[in-house]
């Protein structure tokens, strides 16, 4: 016998993501899902944001690592509520596990929370967690074909940061050819040259987060 | 490896349906996946294999049928396959486009007695 079904596989994955939007919904916060490669400075980026929007916005982060608790430890000391996440060797966050984390999260006292998903810039573009935006983190050590050769990701996005911008001089990383075809790819993307470490072009990063968040 | 949890959801899928059909043994799964899915054929086939183990999948064959990621082109409307890492309008070389195909992901029918 043949059944035909038609069953979309992340079907599962979406009611989830739903439910997950709900909550968000209904606590007022504002749900950022930040996807990159690893070592593009998602988590530093964060710290910058925690140091200087601390005291304005009341910020937590779910951050999703293979094993480690490194990150969130960081980000906790920054002054953010934080929750770990291990998918022991899984390459993306899935709307469940989010849910499993939102538990311990005291959401209805936040204003802003992060997503720091798993450093890939393939999987993480797949599941839907039940945030507000997506945004891309992308460092210039990696190269400005990144958005050419990654799209999904980028088209996914609601905006993205470049990072790393104090080691430009040391990198052949084309701001205008990056931006040229970040543009392309999604028109009306916000877009922000950062040095989380150094704190360059961070301000328009923050008045960004500002604002969606008021809106 | 997300191949492994894909097949789970799957698998949860198809045995739900085979029993509220009164389907003992499952035979093949057909399974529609699109290009931008980024899932490799060679590790679903693994997933599969590994986690039909004593299940009424067991020795089921998995049939993945692919489909190509085909975008419009915003500017001249042609719609076409990208051809290696670009996005780039095959006709037109314009850069703004939207997914057509290629991001689908569903089981398409199964086959058992």
């Amino acid at each position: 016998m043949k059944v035909v079904l038609g069953k979309d596989l992340l079907a599962a994955n979406e009611n989830k993501a739903a439910k997950n939007r709900e909550l968000f919904d209904q606590a007022g916060v504002l749900v950022v899902n930040l996807i990159s490669s690893p070592g593009s400075g998602k988590t530093t980026l964060l710290e910058k944001t925690a140091q200087f929007l601390g005291g304005d916005l009341k910020m937590g982060a779910i951050v999703g690592d293979l094993y480690t608790d490194r990150d969130a430890r960081r980000l906790s000391e920054a002054g953010m509520l934080t929750v770990q996440i291990n998918t022991e060797g899984v390459c993306h966050l899935d709307a469940k596990m989010v849910a499993r984390a939102l538990q311990e999260m005291p959401l209805t006292s936040m204003d802003l929370l992060f997503i720091e998903n798993v450093g890939n810039l393939v999987c993480p573009a797949a599941f839907d967690l039940g945030e507000h935006v997506k945004v891309a983190v992308l460092s210039v050590a990696e190269g400005t074909d990144k958005p050419a050769k990654y799209p999904g990701v980028f088209r996914e996005s609601g905006a993205v940061v470049i990072n790393k911008s104090d080691l430009l001089a040391y990198t052949d990383f084309n701001v205008k050819n990056c931006l040229a075809d970040l543009r392309e790819i999604k028109e009306n993307m916000a877009i922000f040259l950062t040095s989380a470490k150094t704190g360059e072009g961070i301000d328009q990063w923050y008045k960004w987060l500002r604002e969606l968040k008021e809106t | 490896m997300h191949e492994l949890s894909l097949i789970q959801n799957l698998l949860n899928i198809v045995m739900q349906s085979a029993s509220d059909n009164g389907i003992k043994k499952v035979s093949s799964v057909a399974l529609v996946v699109g290009e931008n899915y980024g899932v490799l054929p060679d590790a679903l086939d693994f997933a599969f294999h590994v986690l039909t183990q004593d299940t009424m999948c067991a020795g089921a064959a998995l049939v993945v049928q692919k489909k190509p990621l085909v975008l419009r082109c915003k500017e001249c409307l042609a719609e076409f396959s990208p051809q290696g890492a670009t996005c780039r309008c095959t006709y037109c070389q314009a850069f703004r486009t939207e997914v057509v195909s290629g991001r689908e992901l569903y089981i398409d029918y199964y086959e058992g007695e």
